[in-house]
């Protein structure tokens, strides 16, 4: 009895901060609330309609995709083998371990001004910075890109800057799930005359699954609600090649006080999230009823 | 004791009117001032207003809430969540036009301004062409403090002399300059379109190049056609402009491309007149200036202004704020530094620099059109759609495909 008190003022906040908001927001996305005045003349699905007609969310859907495969399965791969160098237990582990780690302690905005002058293209009468200098010194000038201001690759060189900042978490995550196999797995293994990619392919990775289980969904719904990052490092780039769903919410409601079009975004992007999460609560759920 | 009750209750009531009163309380407390100004001569040209407040009234204390990014996209948001949600700043920097009656007059967020005007004697001051801009059903409802110029072509003079050309007037001399001075390796135009607006800024001077300026304005009110041929022709002039633009354009914010004219990199620039001031503030003085290709003689103004919001904490505090704003001193001081000029027509500016008195001279004497992509001309929603039209057109030069969703935009917002 005591315990459900000391739960309901959560339950509470929960309730009105979390889901009726989500509530209100689904509402008006079904209304024509086009001014700084709220308008709740309902219509229909009329908002979500002109959004998919409309190009910028298009590229934005588009975009959103390519970021989230890009970042997520490089800092997956990337994390994975940071995780085995420093599990070879070698010496200053714990100097290595940190220095990865590090970038996740900065906001994303850092970040993205860091990446705007690492990643800029610079150009011919100025000259070039960053990278692209880089590459000029050490002879490799022919690898020069525009970066993230070319159409073709922008959102790449967005998901560069982030994969920099969450493989070092990814890593984290994945020496905890390399530090719970009991070594003795691995040495009945080598014992039984299994080579080291067999013990990897056999006993390691049906180890870390559960562990990449839940870094796709932690890094997926990062991906899928990146704004800070675009923000400060690209704006909505050259055709809004490094455009995402959330920086033209931004727009849309604030700056052409489409109130309505905004939260017709905000439920999309909602939808999008629970594809991921909801798979994910469903398989922890099932699994919490088997033990 | 009924009687008396009621003396009592009468008294009470009057004397809350008399304190309710603004004009009449001695302005103390603070002040929090909302704009965007927050770098080089916007943000002396504030700090050299909000010290001549404090001389007038040293017991406000004035908060100064800078909120920083171009355009003033990100401050914008900030008022609007503060308006809407019931917590307004005392006063907030709005573009006079569109954006000042569209998004705040006509959804009744504003008070009325009209009596400071006749007490302080500015309609007899300022122009025609700005208290038009500023008032709504026969009232005032902002006051402007500056008046800002977006059709100019800025040059970097000894680039232009080293290569004997001439500041063009025409798209034919603008085009011929581009081709020699891009065959020299000079970016012959200067652009840096990271934050989104600035090539639907040089857009619109284009426009109003093609269509002159009585055909550009019925753009926005539905007298001219967006399927007008002459539209087209616009967008291919830009589509034309494209090649002749420095490569990272994307990467830049326009005073950040601003580096190639002080290089002496890049020739000319199209950029609103604010360009003048961040010129002054970098100590750059080899630039020279002409109206945009084919726009001699038009005026596309823009202007901020500041207005009292219903519900301000310290409404006697703006009051005396927008005073000091509308003031010959207020005006001359800030945009002296801020590289505008002044809304008044009666203020003695001899010691402006030399675009300043030419730019004044034009103000007088020169058609005026409100500009679209600084919030003067259309409404944000819809100004925000011809943005994003733009900056898709950069990258994806398809002038049919734009020309639509231009026509598009304008069907969605004068609704025919």
């Amino acid at each position: 009895m005591a315990s459900i008190l000391f739960i309901t003022p959560s339950i509470v906040a929960v309730i009105v901060f979390v889901y009726i908001f989500i509530g209100w927001t689904g509402f008006i996305s079904f209304t024509k609330w086009n001014n700084v005045l709220p308008n709740y003349t309902l219509v229909g699905f009329r908002n979500y309609k002109n959004l998919f007609a409309n190009m910028r969310f298009q590229i934005d859907i588009h975009n959103t995709i390519v970021f989230t495969i890009v970042f997520v399965s490089s800092c997956l791969l990337i994390g994975l083998l940071l995780a085995f160098l420093i599990d070879r237990n070698i010496k200053g582990e714990f100097f290595f371990r940190n220095i990865f780690l590090f970038p996740m302690a900065i906001s994303f905005v850092v970040t993205g001004v860091v990446w705007h002058w690492l990643l800029n293209p610079g150009s011919i009468q100025l000259g070039s910075i960053g990278i692209n200098q880089l590459l000029d010194k050490i002879g490799l000038g022919f690898l020069k890109t525009g970066w993230y201001t070319d159409p073709k690759i922008g959102i790449i060189a967005v998901a560069i800057a982030a994969v920099w900042q969450f493989s070092g978490y990814t890593m984290a995550l994945y020496l905890a799930g390399l530090r719970s196999i009991p070594m003795e797995l691995r040495e009945a293994a080598a014992i039984d005359g299994a080579n080291q990619f067999q013990i990897f392919r056999y006993i390691i990775l049906p180890f870390l699954r559960p562990i990449t289980f839940g870094a796709i969904i932690i890094l997926g719904h990062i991906s899928l609600k990146i704004f800070d990052l675009v923000v400060a490092m690209t704006g909505p780039g050259p055709g809004f090649s490094t455009d995402v769903p959330a920086l033209f919410m931004y727009d849309t409601t604030f700056r052409g006080n489409h109130f309505s079009q905004g939260a017709s975004i905000a439920i999309i992007l909602l939808l999008m999230v629970s594809l991921l999460i909801i798979p994910y609560l469903i398989y922890t759920s099932r699994k919490e009823a088997r033990t | 004791m009924w009687r008396r009750f009621l003396i009592v209750a009468v008294l009470i009531t009057a004397v809350s009117v008399f304190i309710s009163i603004p004009t009449f309380a001695v302005p103390s407390g603070t002040l929090e001032i909302n704009s965007w100004w927050t770098a080089g001569g916007e943000a002396e040209g504030l700090k050299a207003l909000i010290d001549l407040f404090h001389k007038k009234y040293p017991n406000v204390k004035v908060i100064n809430a800078t909120i920083a990014g171009g355009a003033g996209t990100n401050a914008k948001a900030v008022f609007k969540t503060r308006m809407l949600g019931g917590n307004p700043p005392d006063t907030f920097q709005v573009h006079a036009g569109h954006e000042l009656i569209d998004t705040w007059v006509i959804p009744g967020y504003m008070q009325p301004l009209t009596n400071l005007y006749k007490s302080e004697g500015w309609t007899k001051v300022m122009p025609k062409g700005i208290l038009d801009i500023v008032s709504y059903k026969g009232d005032y409802w902002s006051v402007p403090v500056n008046i800002h110029r977006a059709n100019v072509l800025w040059y970097n003079k000894s680039v232009f002399k080293k290569y004997k050309i001439k500041p063009p007037r025409t798209f034919n001399e603008f085009f011929a300059a581009c081709k020699k001075l891009s065959s020299e390796g000079i970016v012959p135009f200067v652009m840096g379109t990271k934050d989104g607006w600035e090539a639907g800024h040089v857009f619109e001077t284009i426009l109003i190049g093609k269509l002159g300026a009585h055909d550009y304005k019925g753009l926005w009110t539905g007298e001219t056609k967006w399927s007008d041929p002459r539209v087209t022709d616009a967008l291919e002039t830009l589509k034309a402009i494209i090649p002749y633009i420095n490569t990272d354009h994307s990467a830049l914010t326009w005073d950040e491309a601003g580096q190639y004219l002080l290089k002496g990199k890049g020739a000319m620039m199209i950029m609103g007149d604010w360009t003048n001031g961040w010129f002054m503030s970098v100590g750059f003085k080899d630039y020279g200036w002409a109206p945009t290709p084919d726009t001699g003689g038009v005026f596309d103004a823009l202007s901020d202004s500041f207005a009292l919001p219903k519900g301000c904490k310290h409404p006697e505090n703006v009051i005396a704020w927008l005073k000091v704003l509308g003031s010959k001193q207020g005006q001359h001081d800030f945009n002296k530094l801020k590289g505008s000029i002044p809304a008044r027509t009666d203020v003695d500016i001899s010691d402006y620099n030399d675009y300043l008195k030419s730019a004044a001279a034009d103000w007088k004497k020169d058609v005026i059109v409100p500009s679209v992509i600084h919030g003067a001309a259309a409404c944000e929603g819809w100004a925000t759609e011809y943005k994003d039209a733009i900056n898709l057109f950069i990258s994806r030069p398809d002038v049919s495909y734009t020309q639509k969703a231009l026509i598009q935009a304008a069907k969605e917002y004068l609704g025919s």
